[in-house]
């Protein structure tokens, strides 16, 4: 291996209801269609070296910003890398970015995510207060079944912003003329996991607040925490910095790992 | 009239069930074209679930051929499971196609691929969800031609009643000849209506059109005479055989699923036919002559269909793949090409000899060497000569010490159970035969670290076969020689932990049975299935004996009758119309001929024995030798 590649894709429209194993097997063969010269694990069932950074959008959420790296035999070019493999991957699967790895572990750079959430056919004002509420409690104690099995956990900690905003587009699976609430959240990256749906059970506990249909869920970004902003920065602004020795330009904003 | 997309409404539903993706379609080399510019529109159904259908070949296929017509489009659509159902159900969202999902009941065709029985009921849940009348006699100008095809609809007597259509055989050409049909109907304005249509499709000889066909029968229950009811509607129904399957080259751009599925593969079809001449074997029947693909289209095919979908392993198929006249070239150009990439090939053949074992070495260059195949399939020699399995114990003892020495340590062995004169001997002698194979590869490789299991399948008498006469084995017999074989492999402590036994019980056969060989009356016992909550019939945690019992009960069908009783020489077959080239009288004689204990050859490598098939339908043997090499492929 002479290079490691990260890349952020997004899972976008009906390609949200794939799982993570629908996504790896769908990565390596794009890989393959696409010629990248991936390496590959020693052994008796040599592995390609693609590795998935972070916790997964979980199947049914759409994201902007999930990352994976992989290893090649040869060096690349990020930019065309990025264009061959989008091409090679179905529509939906979209590759956003692709960088050349520095020093330093990306998964260590993954400290939170922002979310949004729409609820369509909500009422603007339930929700509202229950964010308020959301926001004014202390501990929210929420209960999901995890993979050790059910498990009791504080939601209300990793939250470190959520509010809504009022929609009026309509989505799938709403009459017209409904309306839309969204939420905006920024969640810091704790074990176990604080995700969407746990806000929504909290939402729920507090307030007993609950929307009518489905909720759609996207994740906006993943990265280090900037403060400055109140959510996630680049956390490709490192490998980036470092590719671009002296060159000056609107890079180094962010406050990494400062937290 | 344009549709519109029922994925909004679909879309509110898939978080709430499992596996959403198999609904969503998307997948790489899958076609969404225009409905307003499609004159002749197809809904392709595979009936099972998504993750079985998806890879089904004879489905991809006849895809992609159509939507390679001109102003033709076909989309697929599959079993949903019950989950979804039941939301279906209540949103009052109906069965839709996976490509643009559009409602089924807005196509011209619905064409069904059915390769096994099991599928019947959930055929009846498509159409219900859809909005088409389950019976084919109460459907209506704007539902589609309910169309049948596959290896089952050689006897679609038992779903009858719920089709407006069969046809025989090899697709391809068959589905465009039906489009042609249908388009210029259209274009005349579809005079005289559905009934028009199916009778220029009957017309032709190559569509069944069950309406158009009355069976009567004795008091005694038998058919008396199966006729056509109207003038212009053939006597006999043929079936389609493809020429030259070169020119055929399909899939040529395989479906690359998002959802994992049961094959996740490249296969290509090395030859379709086979004329070993097994006497259990519908598939051999029924696909004669045997027609082979030459090396150099297989090697194109490969190239193409890698590059195409990306997948890293190659299955080339087909009724028994070691026969291909070039094989051994085949396997060599191939592993050469791919020697060092991370594509792996596989071929499924089950020959006992030892070039089998050359060509399994062969595939496994690249690693992995799983397990070896063989199928005996009889436990006795007597056993093997009444099935027509040419193999005698030395053969599979020699074979299989040649594969224990050349360091496979695993052996698989298929056999059958309710064959034809079988007697408890015969099933016991599969523990004797596995037992000498294990003492043989001790000797052979002086180690203890060898294994091989059994695998037994229940046998079903089939239409179109030599067996089709014969008295299918009840349930308790078949258990209770299972049972006994499972005693002697257990209480064996010399070879027994170096055996491991897999089998089903006897009862799913008898329900496949029914429906194989029934007529008819037994489509009265498969809606009431349905009605009952029968789906996935091919599923063992669906699946439920007692569901069919009460319901054939409540339909009044004796399922012995149908199942379990020797059929005499000159009972009319309720497939007996409908023509897959085989003599009747050359099958009737292969049936004495087993009970005989006489065996016969294939004829590829001896003379014609005039089984009917080449002269009724014009069709002859296409092999090689072509002399041809794989050449390397150019690295770019
Ligand atoms: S007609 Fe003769 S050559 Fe043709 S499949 Fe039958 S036995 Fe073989």
């Amino acid at each position: 291996m002479v290079q490691r590649l990260r890349v952020r894709y997004a899972k976008r429209g009906r390609l949200r209801f794939t799982s993570h194993r629908d996504i790896s097997r769908a990565v390596e063969r794009a890989v393959r269609r696409a010629d990248v010269p991936v390496a590959f694990s020693a052994g008796f069932s040599p592995h390609p070296k693609i590795s998935y950074v972070g916790a997964a959008a979980p199947t049914g959420v759409a994201s902007e910003a999930e990352y994976l790296e992989i290893g090649v035999t040869r060096e690349c070019d990020p930019d065309r890398l990025r264009a061959d493999l989008d091409s090679s991957l179905p529509p939906g699967l979209d590759v956003l970015d692709v960088v050349a790895a520095t020093a330093g572990s990306l998964a260590d750079r993954l400290e939170c995510s922002a979310w949004e959430i729409r609820l369509p056919g909500a009422d603007p004002a339930l929700a509202g207060k229950a964010v308020e509420s959301f926001n004014a409690a202390e501990r929210i104690e929420v209960e999901r079944l995890t993979k050790k099995g059910m498990r009791r956990f504080d939601a209300r900690e990793a939250v470190l912003d959520l509010h809504a905003i009022e929609g009026g587009e309509t989505t799938a699976g709403q009459a017209s003329g409904q309306s839309c609430v969204i939420l905006r959240m920024v969640v810091r990256h704790a074990t176990p996991a604080v995700r969407p749906d746990d806000v929504l059970t909290g939402l729920r506990l507090v307030a007993d607040f609950a929307p009518p249909s489905p909720p759609e869920v996207t994740r906006l970004a993943q990265g280090p925490l900037d403060v400055r902003i109140g959510g996630p920065a680049d956390p490709f602004g490192l490998d980036r910095d470092a590719t671009r020795g002296g060159e000056t330009g609107p890079v180094g904003e962010h406050v990494d790992g400062d937290l | 009239m344009s549709v519109e997309s029922l994925f909004p409404r679909l879309e509110a539903l898939l978080p709430k069930v499992s596996k959403p993706i198999q609904y969503v379609g998307g997948e790489l080399n899958s076609t969404v074209k225009d409905w307003d510019e499609a004159t002749v529109r197809w809904a392709l159904m595979y009936p099972d679930a998504y993750e079985v259908g998806l890879p089904n070949q004879g489905v991809q296929i006849l895809y992609e051929i159509l939507n390679e017509l001109p102003e033709t489009l076909a989309e697929r659509t599959y079993a949903v499971w019950p989950d979804m159902e039941a939301l279906m159900r209540a949103e009052g969202v109906p069965q839709f196609t996976v490509d643009a999902h559009r409602p089924v009941r807005a196509f011209d065709v619905l064409g069904l691929s059915f390769s096994t029985e099991l599928g019947y009921t959930n055929m009846l849940t498509a159409l219900d969800l859809a909005g088409i009348p389950l019976e084919a006699a109460e459907r209506g100008d704007d539902d589609p031609i309910v169309l049948a095809g596959g290896h089952a609809a050689f006897n679609p007597e038992p779903i009858a009643d719920f089709l407006d259509a069969a046809v025989l055989g090899d697709g391809e050409q068959i589905a465009i000849a039906i489009t042609e049909v249908i388009r210029e109907w259209k274009a005349e304005g579809s005079p005289g209506g559905r009934d028009e249509l199916l009778m220029r499709l009957a017309e032709s000889g190559g569509v069944y059109v069950p309406r158009f066909y009355d069976v009567d029968y004795h008091a005694d229950g038998r058919i008396q005479r199966v006729a056509p009811n109207r003038s212009g509607v053939p006597w006999r129904v043929h079936k389609h055989t493809v020429m030259d399957l070169d020119e055929w080259p399909y899939p040529k751009k395989p479906l690359v699923p998002l959802a994992e599925t049961v094959h996740e593969r490249f296969s290509v079809e090395i030859f379709r036919g086979c004329t070993r001449g097994c006497r259990f074997c519908q598939a051999g029947m029924i696909t004669r002559p045997v027609r082979e693909r030459s090396i150099t289209t297989i090697g194109d095919m490969v190239e193409a269909g890698v590059k195409a979908s990306g997948f890293n392993e190659v299955g080339l198929l087909s009724l028994s793949s070691a026969d291909h006249s070039e094989i051994g070239d085949i396997a060599k150009g191939l592993a050469d090409r791919y020697e060092g990439t991370n594509t792996s090939l596989s071929l499924p053949s089950t020959r006992v000899d030892a070039f089998n074992i050359d060509l399994a070495n062969e595939f496994s260059r690249n690693g992995r060497r799983s397990g070896l195949t063989f199928a005996p399939e009889g436990g006795s020699e007597r056993m093997r000569k009444v099935i027509n399995k040419m193999v005698t114990e030395e053969d599979l003892i020699r074979t299989v010490t040649t594969a224990y020495t050349q360091g496979w340590r695993q052996v698989k062995l298929y056999f059958m159970c309710g064959l034809p004169t079988e007697e408890d001997a015969d099933v016991l002698g599969i523990a004797d035969l596995a037992k000498k194979v294990i003492q043989a590869g001790r000797e052979a490789t002086g180690s203890r670290d060898i294994r091989c299991t059994v695998s037994i399948g229940g046998f079903v008498p089939k239409p179109h076969t030599p067996f089709q006469w014969a008295a299918q084995a009840d349930h308790e017999t078949v258990d209770r020689r299972l049972k006994a074989l499972k005693d002697a492999l257990r209480g064996d402590k010399e070879y027994g932990r170096a055996i491991g036994l897999r089998y089903h019980d006897g009862k799913p056969s008898i329900v496949e049975g029914l429906l194989s060989r029934g007529d008819r009356r037994v489509g009265r016992v498969i809606r009431a299935v349905w009605e009952d909550g029968g789906r996935f019939d091919g599923w063992s945690e669906h699946f439920s004996y007692q569901r069919w019992m009460d319901a054939a009960a409540k339909a009044g069908v004796d399922v012995d009758w149908y199942t379990t009783r020797e059929r005499e020489e000159n009972e009319v077959l309720p497939w007996d119309h409908l023509d897959a080239g085989l003599d009747r009288e050359w099958l009737w004689q292969d049936w004495q001929d087993a009970v005989n204990d006489v065996e016969v050859e294939d004829c590829r490598w001896t003379p014609c024995y005039d089984c009917g098939v080449c002269p009724t339908m014009g069709t002859e043997i296409q092999i090689g030798p072509t002399g041809r090499k794989l050449l390397p492929l150019t690295v770019v």
